[in-house]
């Protein structure tokens, strides 16, 4: 395998790692919210959370770019702060953590809703806090969903393609994951580069939507 | 010996429970049909339901008035509570199960190891362990929270028949040696006498007989 391939596969490993990191927070929390309590616009949040599933990957890229560039509301104070966001691997990340989160959040929130809410009732008589509660109760016993969800996440980012390309490009050795890599040499002739990157690709999807599936049956 | 009151109605559904009663007792059983309000009762004791009014009050600690706009939260009012379905914590072993609820300087992990004779069972899974097994572990966790009084929802129900005596025995020492009030929600007669000074008969969510247990249930 020669180095460029192997820069592309490790490189697409690490920031789909870390965009799984990214997503866990917000994921596990907006989980809990969705499956533990009503408030106005419940509808609305769940469906935003989903957006990126259906919406073309390509137009998720592009409100991406608008928000994250350099004269966009978040990418312009950042900006400043000297932090650049598109067309750096921070705009891979980012674009692989926006996709990934809708899987995270539906398989933590079957997970959270299987809890039942007694075992939480009982550590609240023990003199448990909700904080205390959530770490201790809530959170192992929905722990496997949230390991599956977040293997799902994972999963997904790294075959991300449509809003990589268009927020961050592809760059080599600076944006170029598997996906985009794929397209990039196949689209230049370069079909043997092309192959490779593809089994690459396969192989580590499917060892992590095996550890996903196993992990979802034995919660 | 500890006061209770119980002067509180609570609707679920079409289902009323309507309770109006102060009895001083070291057990008080909670006797009746399935059905009958018993389960409803505790967990309102427990800061579980709340009632649409009333009081409820335990030694004169208000719990729960709804004229008082007083509403202990179950972390706060200090019952320990063992449901029906005992509801070990499946992913803590033992140990961690008894300990989950500790107060720190008052409850003590060895002599409540000895009492309820947890010592081999310490490091198992509560996923391995017994109905007995399981309500032992559950009296030892509630008490290690150091509770002003024991609610305890049919203790005997997953116990087969040998091994109910030995939960007894623990129960009746709780009560005379640890001094815990119990409230006890009682499968048959035979238990309610041996275990209460006093019960509430229920029936349909209304107490239809009260006292000893030899003058209420004979």
């Amino acid at each position: 395998m020669s180095r460029d391939i192997l820069d592309i596969a490790l490189f697409t490993t690490v920031t789909a790692a870390l965009a799984t990191l990214l997503m866990l927070g917000p994921g596990i929390a907006l989980a809990w919210l969705l499956a533990r309590r009503e408030f106005p616009g419940k509808a609305i949040v769940e469906t935003l959370v989903s957006l990126p599933l259906v919406v073309p990957p390509v137009a998720t890229g592009l409100l991406l770019l608008w928000f994250f560039g350099r004269r966009g509301p978040i990418g312009g104070p950042l900006e400043a702060l000297g932090i650049q966001i598109v067309f750096t691997w921070r705009a891979v990340v980012l674009a692989m953590a926006v996709m990934g989160l809708p899987l995270l959040v539906r398989t933590a929130r079957a997970g959270f809703e299987q809890v039942t809410r007694r075992y939480e009732q009982i550590a609240e008589t023990l003199g448990a806090g909700p904080w205390r509660i959530f770490r201790t109760v809530t959170l192992p016993l929905a722990s496997r969903n949230i390991l599956a969800g977040a293997l799902l996440g994972f999963s997904r980012s790294l075959g991300e393609f449509g809003a990589t390309i268009v927020v961050a490009g592809s760059i080599p050795g600076r944006t170029r994951t598997l996906a985009v890599g794929i397209y990039s040499y196949a689209e230049t002739g370069q079909d043997r580069q092309a192959m490779v990157l593809l089994l690459v690709s396969i192989a580590i999807a499917f060892t992590a939507v095996l550890l996903s599936n196993r992990l979802a049956r034995e919660a | 010996m500890a006061t209770f009151e119980l002067n509180f109605a609570l609707r679920q559904g079409a289902f009323v429970v309507r309770v109006a009663e102060r009895a001083d007792a070291r057990a008080l059983a909670l006797f009746g049909p399935s059905g009958s309000g018993k389960t409803t009762i505790v967990e309102a004791v427990a800061g579980l339901r709340t009632p649409q009014r009333g009081t409820i009050a335990i030694d004169g600690r208000t719990l729960y008035s709804h004229e008082q706009r007083v509403n202990v939260p179950p972390r706060d009012r200090r019952v320990g509570y063992v449901p029906q379905d005992v509801l070990l914590f499946p992913h803590i072993d033992v140990r961690g199960n008894i300990v989950y609820g500790e107060r720190p300087g008052h409850a003590d992990f060895e002599g409540l190891v000895d009492l309820l004779d947890l010592s081999d069972l310490l490091q198992r899974k509560v996923t391995s362990l017994s109905g007995g097994e399981r309500q032992r572990v559950a009296l030892a966790r509630a008490l290690m929270s150091n509770p002003d009084v024991l609610l305890l929802d049919e203790p005997m129900a997953a116990v087969d028949l040998p091994r109910r005596r030995r939960i007894l025995d623990a129960l009746l020492r709780i009560r005379d040696e640890l001094h815990v009030p119990l409230v006890y929600v009682a499968h048959s007669p035979d238990e309610v006498r041996t275990i209460a000074d006093r019960v509430l008969v229920l029936d349909a969510g209304s107490v239809v007989a009260r006292g000893a247990p030899i003058e209420a249930i004979g």
